[in-house]
């Protein structure tokens, strides 16, 4: 291993990344666009889960003269949207663009659902319960103690780890088949560049652009969220740092051969979209069954997100995530010795 | 003179198609070598199993009487026809680059002058013109003192001034001692830089030989070109060998001086007459019975 040869391999990706303006803005600009637009979405305050189409004939929506139970009209999660027209509320519903439609006026409480509808089933649950006598002890309510994580903590590093999936896998495994189909790999194979020392100088390049992207949208992110990290820093940087070698290493052995960009992304489509999928970026595992648990381990960005939000969101140590360090550390060895062996530059 | 490169029953097969079927030849120290043949023949794929840029399927390749170990690309300096360079770098990145992968590089300033690098150092790869960036593809090929340079097709797309600057720097270097492997389809490129070379044809070498002894063995004559308009008798009656090439009659002779002194008896008008002295693409006619460029 020449650390020279992989140095300047190393200036030369990161001079061509950082002047590629549209990919370079492009970078910052998807997670951060993600990170704001689900965040409003999903930790404001307007947040609905159900939508309850009212009918009346009046042009909004007004419960005057109405005998629905207050508890319902100002439920939560519940949006109320008007319609002036019984058919035009059962258009919608047919549809599943409203979970249950109901006629205020009406003195037996008419209410439609759509059967084949499971968020109308508890919408109608929710209506139903809310003509129970609520002095009437039904059961034992609790609320769980400690700190309460916000959606927006628990979400954030899944969107930081997806972003970085898609960055290191299209970055560099993408890029790299380019480069072999273009012809400046075989360039490079003219010289005394050895495949180990290209393929590493590749993958800390794109692990070197992570972490700066990582940081530079976490700080602008944190300007509106203002995250809560119940670990260190600094265990969250390494697990991130690591996670992103893994990928990377991911993404070489899927370059390490061929010239068909179609192929290539046809190939990380199918192994991205899975991986963002199963790695619980988007929603918990929990309570899936145990086989879709099992193939979710086989991804890296798994151990990364359960290890990152470990740190941030439970103040776990670097102890505490060992096993999620030591198997992301193992995932870059294999892949990237792997890559190394099967590599062409030209082929 | 030494020999730096053996080349021995070479061979390459691409799933069904032979691009080399039989190639063997040498190549000494110190020479510019010349791989001539039309588009297809296999010159590019001879080249690069020779830099061991693709594998043969059979045959043997010596670099100084051995095989090539792994001290062969310190060694060697690389053209390629088609290749690619990071688009955003600039030149002097590009070179500062490629200058941190050999043990010992050359002096980047000399390079740099030597190439005509100067005005362009801080263009951006993908700014470049056609001329310019085989200035710089050249330069990188030289930029570990190759002891052998591989120049594929060096002048390729160039206008007549950059092929001719080219071609001095291409003389420069042998003149420096190394030893050159080019390939070109043009003969004109060949008789002026190369002191060998070698004629491919569907994947084999026909011939191989210096160019002029290459001529003198192939072609016997030269051609003496006149329109039809200046013959004012039978062309039958003509003490030549002779044919019609549209309005232009074609006389062979083995000798031109001769054959003026014959024309000139006979009160022919040689006032647009032309001259044609054999050349490689008269060769490879002989040899292939087909043009160059067919």
């Amino acid at each position: 291993m020449n650390f020279k040869r992989m140095w300047a391999m190393f200036t030369a990706r990161n001079h061509e990344f950082f002047r590629d303006r549209a990919a370079f803005g492009w970078n910052f600009a998807f997670p951060f666009l993600i990170i704001v637009g689900f965040g409003l979405i999903f930790g404001g305050k307007e947040h609905q889960q159900f939508k309850i189409g009212v009918w009346s004939a009046k042009a909004q929506i007004d419960f005057t003269g109405s005998t629905v139970p207050l508890s319902f009209q100002q439920g939560k999660y519940l949006q109320f949207i008007n319609f002036t027209s019984q058919a035009a509320g059962e258009e919608k519903l047919q549809h599943h663009k409203i979970d249950l439609l109901l006629d205020t006026q009406s003195p037996g409480h008419r209410y439609w659902i759509n059967d084949s509808s499971p968020q109308g089933y508890i919408a109608e649950q929710l209506f139903l319960a809310s003509f129970l006598d609520s002095s009437q002890h039904l059961a034992d309510k609790q609320v769980v103690k400690g700190v309460q994580i916000r959606y927006i903590d628990w979400f954030f590093p899944g969107i930081l780890a997806m972003n970085m999936m898609f960055s290191a896998l299209w970055g560099v495994g993408y890029v790299v088949v380019q480069y072999r189909k273009n012809g400046t790999l075989k360039r490079l194979k003219a010289t005394p560049l050895t495949p180990l020392e290209y393929l590493s100088a590749q993958m800390l390049s794109r692990i070197f652009l992570i972490m700066f992207t990582i940081i530079v949208v976490w700080i602008g992110s944190n300007l509106i969220f203002h995250f809560q990290v119940h670990g260190s820093y600094g265990a969250l940087a390494l697990i991130f740092f690591l996670g992103g070698l893994s990928l990377c290493s991911m993404g070489l052995v899927l370059a390490a051969r061929g010239t068909s960009e179609e192929f290539t992304s046809g190939i990380l489509n199918f192994i991205t979209w899975p991986m963002m999928f199963l790695s619980e970026v988007w929603f918990s595992l929990e309570g899936s069954p145990a086989w879709i648990q099992a193939i979710a381990k086989i991804f890296p960005l798994t151990h990364l997100l359960t290890g990152a939000r470990k740190i941030m969101n439970d103040g776990a140590t670097l102890a505490d995530v060992q096993s999620e360090c030591l198997i992301l550390i193992a995932t870059t060895l294999i892949c990237l010795t792997i890559a190394a062996k099967i590599f062409s530059w030209n082929e | 003179m030494n020999q730096i490169i053996e080349v021995i029953n070479l061979k390459k097969v691409f799933g069904e198609n032979a691009a080399v079927t039989d190639a063997s030849f040498t190549v000494k120290e110190g020479i510019c070598f010349g791989l001539l043949g039309p588009n297809g023949a296999g010159k590019t794929t001879t080249m690069e199993i020779v830099e061991d840029i693709i594998a043969a399927s059979s045959g043997e390749i010596l670099y100084q009487g051995q095989p090539r170990g792994a001290s062969f690309r310190e060694e060697i300096g690389i053209q390629f026809q088609h290749t690619s360079l990071l688009n955003f770098l600039t030149v002097e990145e590009t070179l500062l680059s490629f200058h941190k992968l050999y043990q010992h590089p050359e002096d980047l300033d000399l390079l740099i002058q030597r190439c005509d690098l100067t005005p362009i150092l801080k263009r951006r790869n993908n700014q470049l013109s056609g001329g310019q960036l085989q200035r710089l593809m050249l330069a990188l090929a030289l930029i570990n003192k190759p002891r052998l340079v591989f120049l594929d097709e060096p002048s390729t797309g160039l206008d007549p001034q950059s092929r001719r600057n080219l071609w001095d720097i291409v003389r420069n270097i042998k003149a420096e001692g190394k030893t050159i492997i080019m390939t070109t389809h043009s003969m004109e490129e060949a008789e002026y830089l190369c002191d060998e070379v070698a004629i491919m044809d569907m994947g084999s070498i026909i011939a191989w030989d210096t160019p002029a002894r290459m001529i003198q063995t192939h072609c016997k004559g030269s051609s003496i070109l006149l329109p039809e308009s200046a013959f004012k008798m039978n062309l039958d009656a003509l003490p030549f060998t002779w044919k019609r090439r549209d309005k232009t009659i074609v006389l062979e002779t083995t000798h031109v001086p001769d054959g003026l002194s014959k024309l000139l008896s006979l009160d022919i008008d040689l006032t647009e007459m032309a001259v044609h002295s054999p050349n490689l693409e008269d060769v490879f006619l002989c040899l292939t019975g087909k043009g160059l460029r067919d």
